[in-house]
């Protein structure tokens, strides 16, 4: 799967650098600390695995799997780069220990960077319609508050559509969130149609010329399909009032989903076709690393990471960032 | 749930099959791809480095193997470890403490907390005739305490009312407090989500224990989780003295790996499984049959079989019996029960309704409706007697025959096979005469049925196990 070292790969150590921490964070203490923490923990064994030997030995490659497979990235993928890594080791383009993190680094960098695509708010489009979708508890109805916030704080305005009408009190959790940033929320009773309500949402921030309106969706899992074909309904009734919408369809995942979340997003972009990923709750021990392998087989967009559950815990994705994290260097 | 593992793992002993001995090098081998296997399902890497670690040891030290051929040996071995980790029988809720008995959920965000603590709640009023209240103790993700009341109301608990403004610890308190007054049998103490590297949120949960003495403490888990069920599961673990934990979310297709991660990194039984949004989708959790899940039905069991009759010949028929009552509905009673489920029409919404049917996978209900229906008896007809009743006969030119003769493709028969193999499953949970019971109140059901729905309420939805 990955195509490590090939001859014009980045150089070494080029991510280096890169820090977990946007630049705009601040007052932040705990949950950097906790990032922070985390990631030192394993930085600091491979570190010291690195400190006291120039030659490179079997246990810090064993290191480096135990980092790569404890990420989630897959066996597979895991497999085939500590695999080629000894490839690289006993030709001798690697020939010295320190070479060995930042040269996997790249690697996985450059594997995920192209997804590391910002989520413009095309004025174009009135209103910027997002669909949020995933499986059940990912983070969706979380993420639209957290991004009505920040779409509130640029200036635009912002409306939400409760298309969750089956979870008990969904509709109730997204109104809480749109009282919050003092947005409406459209929705109708619990057991609605939900493409019923997302239409008539749609209908409204027309009128009200509205600049973004986030459509949430019920958790379903991507085997059950009856309810996948409802969300391709939903996405048809917007059709009929704006071609063009939903603008953007984006996926949350929860960090902390294993292998699984690969046939969720492979199925869900079947079934509707996904433009963009959140991942949520990067704010814990989970890394994530199966993108790698979406980012690989299906090379979807990736927007955001929710880092915490107040509204201020999201971040543009970054690819180095999410790198380091997973291969810290100390 | 764990058919991705199953396979797998079936591939490789397969290859194993036919060898000479066990050699060290063909150990190592098989080793590197049950790991490989395992990782894949999601087992935690600690978790799968100790399982492999104790089969190797087996493997090499033991000395009747030898006279074994490696395939079966290799089996043997690794379906005992597995139910060595997952433990034998199902282990219940244990309620023998003085009333009102607390339970405390715990977990992290989006697991499934809420959710179970009403299915649970359900299960006990329903099954177990007890008297429940359920109280929230999430004060943070919003609308959280109505999402339990409204769930509540629908299954009939007690619900305790608490606000965000209160402290969670004084949230448990005041309920067992009430519990207590009101005759209560049992308290369901739902808590927020919680990452376990949030200090303070884990001194929270601690605190709230502390002033319940929970009877039990279920951790419940999501069935997708990866990686990561290690450190969480060792964390809260570690915080609360767990007694039993929750899978949630097994409807899917997720491998399953994090319940043998959990399981035996906490050292607690797996006590229930989530299989469903609904109220009535929680079932006890039978470890016995994960085991023999995850080694495969047909080929490897069978394999599994040959093994325990040279070594124990009493266990293996007993063994054999067992499976035989299990594989008991065959290709002709699938046929058959599809051309009854056609001749009463669109069943759709009626089967959510009947007894252990909401919990089929959609795709199988999906089926009844389905213009398929019609293909997939077309495709059994094309099969021979002895094909219907041992539909794992049924390989690459059988295939190919079937799937010409009924004017298909492969994959509609492959399709068909697997469909059978989940009722299969399906049938062996509802147990005998189960299906005949149920076919019996659908037709019941059709004559009295309005037009435009069910009635609601009576629909009991228990599993009769
Ligand atoms: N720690 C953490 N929790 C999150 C994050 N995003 C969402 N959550 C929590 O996950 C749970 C499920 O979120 P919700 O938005 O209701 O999920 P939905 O079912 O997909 O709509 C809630 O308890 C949220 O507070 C995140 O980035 N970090
Ligand atoms: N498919 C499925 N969904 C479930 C299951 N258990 C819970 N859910 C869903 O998962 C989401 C989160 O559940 P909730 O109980 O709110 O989680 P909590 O945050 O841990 O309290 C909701 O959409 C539930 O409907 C299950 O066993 N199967
Ligand atoms: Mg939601
Ligand atoms: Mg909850």
């Amino acid at each position: 799967m990955l195509r490590i070292f090939r001859k014009n790969k980045k150089k070494p150590g080029e991510v280096q650098d890169v820090q977990l921490r946007p630049a705009e964070q601040s007052g932040q203490d705990l949950l950097e600390k906790r990032l922070e923490d985390t990631r030192r923990q394993l930085g600091k064994r491979l570190g010291a695995l690195l400190s006291n030997r120039s030659a490179i030995d079997d246990e810090l490659l064993e290191e480096i799997e135990t980092a790569l497979i404890t990420s989630d990235i897959g066996v597979q993928a895991a497999l085939e780069i500590t695999g080629n890594l000894q490839a690289a080791i006993s030709n001798k383009v690697i020939t010295q220990a320190k070479q060995v993190l930042p040269a996997v680094q790249a690697e996985l960098y450059e594997l995920i960077e192209p997804c590391e695509q910002f989520l413009h708010i095309d004025e174009a489009h009135r209103p910027f319609v997002i669909l949020m979708v995933g499986v059940n508890g990912a983070g969706k109805t979380t993420t639209i508050g957290k991004l009505a916030q920040r779409y509130k704080e640029e200036g635009l305005s912002v409306m939400l559509a409760a298309g969750d009408t089956f979870r008990a009190a969904a509709v109730e959790q997204l109104k809480s969130w749109g009282d919050r940033n003092d947005v409406p929320v459209i929705a109708q009773g619990s057991g609605a149609d939900s493409a019923a309500v997302v239409f008539d949402a749609l209908q409204s921030a027309k009128a009200r010329k509205i600049d973004v309106l986030i459509a949430d969706t019920a958790g379903r899992l991507h085997t059950q399909a009856n309810l996948m074909e409802e969300l391709k309904k939903v996405h048809r009734v917007m059709g009929k009032l704006d071609a063009t919408a939903p603008h953007e369809i984006m996926l949350v995942v929860d960090a902390g989903t294993g292998q699984n979340a690969l046939n969720q997003a492979r199925e869900f972009n079947k079934a509707i076709g996904l433009t963009g990923i959140t991942v949520t709750k990067l704010d814990g021990t989970a890394k994530g690393g199966v993108l790698f392998g979406i980012a690989h087989e299906l090379g979807i967009p990736i927007r955001f990471i929710g880092v915490g559950e107040a509204a201020k815990d999201l971040r543009p994705f970054d690819a180095g960032s999410f790198v380091n994290a997973i291969l810290p260097i100390d | 749930m764990f058919e991705n593992l199953t396979e797998r793992l079936s591939r490789t002993v397969q290859q194993l099959r036919g060898k000479g001995r066990l050699t060290e090098d063909g150990v190592r081998d098989t080793l590197r791809e049950i790991r490989i296997a395992l990782l894949e399902a999601d087992v935690a890497l600690p978790v799968v480095q100790s399982f492999i670690q104790g089969v190797r040891e087996k493997a090499l030290g033991q000395e009747f193997l030898k006279s074994l051929t490696p395939g079966q040996a290799m089996v043997k071995l690794v379906h005992d470890e597995l139910v060595q980790i997952m433990g034998v029988q199902n282990e219940a809720l244990d309620l023998r403490a003085q009333a009102p008995v607390p339970i405390l959920l715990a977990g992290l965000q989006g697991s499934g907390k809420t959710t179970t603590t009403a299915k649970l709640a359900r299960l006990l009023i329903e099954q177990e005739k007890k008297r429940v209240m359920v109280v929230s103790c999430d004060v943070y993700r919003p609308a959280a305490i109505e999402q339990l009341k409204t769930l509540a109301d629908q299954v009939g608990a007690i619900f305790q009312p608490s606000t965000a403004g209160q402290k969670p610890a004084d949230i448990a308190k005041n309920a067992l407090r009430a519990a207590r007054q009101q005759m209560c049998d049992v308290l369901l103490v739902d808590t927020a989500g919680r990452l376990h590297v949030d200090e303070e949120m884990m001194a929270e949960i601690r605190q709230i224990h502390a002033v319940i003495s929970p009877h039990e403490t279920l951790f419940v888990v999501d069935a997708m989780t990866g990686q990561d069920a290690a450190n969480t599961a060792a964390a809260f673990n570690q915080a609360l003295d767990l007694t039993g934990i929750v899978l949630t979310k097994t409807d899917g297709d997720a491998r399953g790996g994090a319940a043998l991660s959990v399981r035996q990194i906490t050292g607690k039984p797996v006590k229930f499984l989530g299989s469903g949004e609904k109220t009535d989708a929680l079932q006890p959790f039978h470890p016995e049959r994960v085991a023999s899940r995850i080694l495969g039905m047909g080929d490897v069991l069978s394999l599994v079989e040959e093994v325990h009759r040279k070594v124990d010949q009493k266990k293996a028929e007993k063994l054999v019996r067992k499976m035989r009552r299990g594989s008991g509905f065959d290709l002709d009673d699938f046929r058959s029960q599809m051309e009854q489920m056609q001749n009463m029409g669109g069943l759709g919404g009626l089967m959510d309704k009947l007894p252990g049917m909401s919990n089929l996978p959609d795709n199988v209900k999906a089926q009844v409706e389905n213009h398929q229906t019609r293909q997939m008896i077309a495709i059994i007809n094309s099969m021979t007697p002895q094909e219907r009743r041992f539909p794992d006969v049924i390989r690459g030119s059988r295939k190919k025959r079937i799937a010409r003769g009924s004017g298909t493709q492969i994959q509609a028969v492959n399709r068909l096979l697997k469909q059978h193999g989940q009722m299969q499953k399906m049938m062996k949970k509802m147990g005998k005469g189960g299906m005949a019971r149920m076919m019996k109140k659908m037709g019941k059901l059709q004559g009295q049925l309005p037009p435009g729905g069910f009635p609601g309420g009576g629909a009991g939805g228990k599993m009769p196990f």
